[in-house]
């Protein structure tokens, strides 16, 4: 799988390059700004895009809208945000055209590899990775009346599904059975009014509609 | 041998006086009023030339002004400040009432100190001319009423005697006249005690702001820095470390736990820097503002916390400061002390004030005297000049609200 890298910080760059390659990326560019991104992208038609939210020159929301420009270009091109800090508005943004291959995660969470190459491989295929902390900030603006039904159970079960995580994955994270899961996101899906869904970036999608982030 | 013993100093700064640079100052100085004073004197003389002269004095009053104010620093280095800032408008100037002192400095008061000041130099003429008696007095021909007939007559000495005293106190009574002169002009040309404690209060704002600002400047340059720099770097030890533990499979189980625990502990002082860095001043409060920096609190936050922000443009950077700060302080305490179940959080912005209100159903009590950390954001409030109030009864419910300027 071809990756393209754009982060400004030398550092982590070379060591992102470093640990896509070891689970098996290949990585044609590393780049430091928003620009040589966009010709990169264009060059190589990578299948994952990750993307530093902050980069030259202004260092303010620069990868979040190459990002974007290039979910309109190449929509095959999955892309995984990196950010200093969660500002739901971005995570807004990205989510309002298409759920499936996007990814949002805090730079720190690049320091525990497993978890972050396998939100990347989760973006790669299609799914969605959500930094817990952008699916509290999102839920946090949405705290209203049909959410209130829930059991504190199937809010958290709620919480890891809007991270973009599967049954099995959020049994293991809430030491249950997967059949346990599953009866709570079918309890979900009856009091939020949602039909049930089998893909997970589409349970994800149903739970962002739901939110009211995207339309 | 005759011993000459040092002079007495009074005597001697007595005779030296008259010839010492601060009379001939005085002396300059107050000669220097005369012509500025007269024109007004000789035109009062006549009570015929009231009825153009006071006219002519307020729109002349503001070139007189600037002589006298020039006089005065030029021969006394007083600094007499304008009460208006410079092409303030006539209705201002009337307003202000700044005219009419004027007008009454230079119809009353410069006519007065000119004639006490001509006066005063005539004096010096007097002594000069008294002191010297014994050189000239042979040029007055005899058999007139000053001089009844040749040789010394001891009224020479008398007069002598007089001239050499006149010549002796004039420099006080000119300092005396010179400092009673700048009273009058610093008073009626200056600025009265009322303008002095606005512009004063005027400039402690100012420099209170700055105050303020710079050390909110320096909080954003240290945050950028840890940011940038440390931050980084650990994550990329922490990464480095994870690649480490997933790529090296046949090394003794004690070096793989080594690295394990390495790699925890990397993970552990980024949370910890981060958490400082949130501390110190957010990014996200500076590139997104308020809505953003909250909802980013607000999220964390162990007591859920509605959020209602309406806030059409963003304030001042060190007001989003205090309002993130008063908020993050107020929602910690909500969690630690009140045992809150829920905090309403709500921002609000109307013409030049943001209001902030944090209500939470913990159990109340909480008191602004007692608690430092309460005291600290009431502080924060009126660095600002911004309001604090606080209600909690025993019971709850807990009350703040901040009313901040939104700019400085």
């Amino acid at each position: 799988m071809r990756a393209v890298i754009a982060e400004d910080s030398v550092l982590l760059r070379v060591g992102l390059v470093k640990v896509l390659e070891t689970v098996g990326f290949e990585v044609p560019a590393a780049v430091g700004d928003a620009e040589t991104l966009l010709a990169a992208v264009e060059e190589h038609r990578p299948q994952v895009v990750v993307v530093d939210v902050r980069m030259p020159p202004g260092f303010t929301d620069e990868g979040v809208r190459a990002a974007l420009m290039i979910r309109r270009q190449w929509p095959e091109v999955a892309v995984l945000l990196l950010s200093q800090f969660v500002e739901e508005r971005y995570a807004a943004d990205l989510l309002s055209t298409n759920t499936s291959g996007v990814g949002y995660l805090l730079k720190q969470r690049v320091a525990n590899v497993d978890d972050f190459v396998d939100a990347l491989q989760r973006v790669a295929d299609g799914g969605t990775a959500l930094d817990p902390e952008v699916v509290a900030q999102l839920l946090l603006r949405k705290d209203n009346d049909p959410l209130r039904r829930l059991t504190p159970r199937e809010r958290e079960v709620l919480t890891l599904m809007a991270e973009g995580r599967s049954n099995t994955a959020i049994a293991e994270a809430l030491v249950i059975s997967d059949s346990a899961v599953a009866k709570h996101i079918n309890s979900i899906f009856t009091k939020l009014d949602l039909p049930p869904a089998d893909a997970t970036h589409r349970r994800v999608l149903a739970v962002l509609r739901y939110l009211e982030v995207s339309p | 041998m005759f011993k000459s013993s040092p002079r007495p100093q009074p005597i001697r700064s007595v005779l030296r006086a008259p010839w010492s640079a601060a009379a001939r100052r005085d002396s300059l100085f107050l000669a220097a009023g005369v012509p500025l004073g007269l024109p007004c004197l000789l035109a009062l003389s006549d009570p015929k030339n009231l009825w153009f002269l006071i006219p002519l004095s307020v729109v002349g009053s503001d070139l007189l002004t600037t002589a006298q104010r020039s006089r005065l620093h030029a021969l006394r280095g007083v600094s007499v400040p304008g009460r208006l800032p410079a092409g303030a408008g006539w209705s201002a100037r009337i307003k202000a009432g700044f005219t009419w002192r004027q007008v009454a400095h230079h119809l009353v008061a410069a006519p007065l100190h000119a004639v006490l000041a001509a006066v005063a130099l005539s004096l010096w003429g007097a002594g000069l001319l008294m002191a010297s008696v014994y050189a000239w007095a042979w040029l007055i021909p005899f058999g007139g009423p000053f001089r009844a007939g040749p040789g010394w007559s001891t009224t020479d000495l008398w007069i002598t005697l007089t001239g050499l005293l006149v010549l002796a106190l004039l420099p006080w009574l000119l300092d005396g006249l010179a400092r009673a002169e700048i009273r009058t002009a610093s008073a009626l040309l200056g600025p009265n005690r009322a303008d002095l404690l606005a512009r004063r209060v005027e400039d402690l704002a100012e420099s209170r702001a700055g105050v303020v600002d710079a050390a909110d400047a320096e909080r954003r340059r240290i945050e950028r820095d840890l940011h940038d720099g440390a931050q980084q770097r650990l994550v990329s030890l922490a990464m480095n470390l994870g690649l480490a533990r997933r790529v090296l499979h046949d090394i003794p189980p004690e070096a793989m736990q080594v690295i394990v625990e390495a790699h925890q502990e990397a993970q552990a002082a980024i949370e910890e820097l981060r958490d400082l860095v949130r501390g110190l001043h957010p990014v996200v409060l500076e590139d997104r503002g308020l809505d953003a920096a909250l909802s980013g609190i607000a999220a964390r936050s162990p007591v859920p916390v509605r959020l209602t922000v309406d806030l059409p443009h963003r304030v001042a950077p060190t007001v989003e400061a205090v309002a993130y700060f008063t908020v993050s302080e107020a929602l910690t305490n909500a969690a630690k002390h009140a045992k809150a179940s829920r905090v309403d959080l709500t921002l609000r912005q109307t013409a030049d004030r943001l209001h902030i209100t944090i209500t939470d159903d913990g159990v109340g009590g909480a008191d602004a005297s007692r608690g430092s950390g309460l005291h600290g954001l009431r502080q924060r409030a009126a660095s600002v000049d911004g309001t604090f109030t606080l209600t909690s009864p025993r019971g709850g419910p807990t009350t703040i609200t901040m009313e901040l300027p939104c700019e400085l």
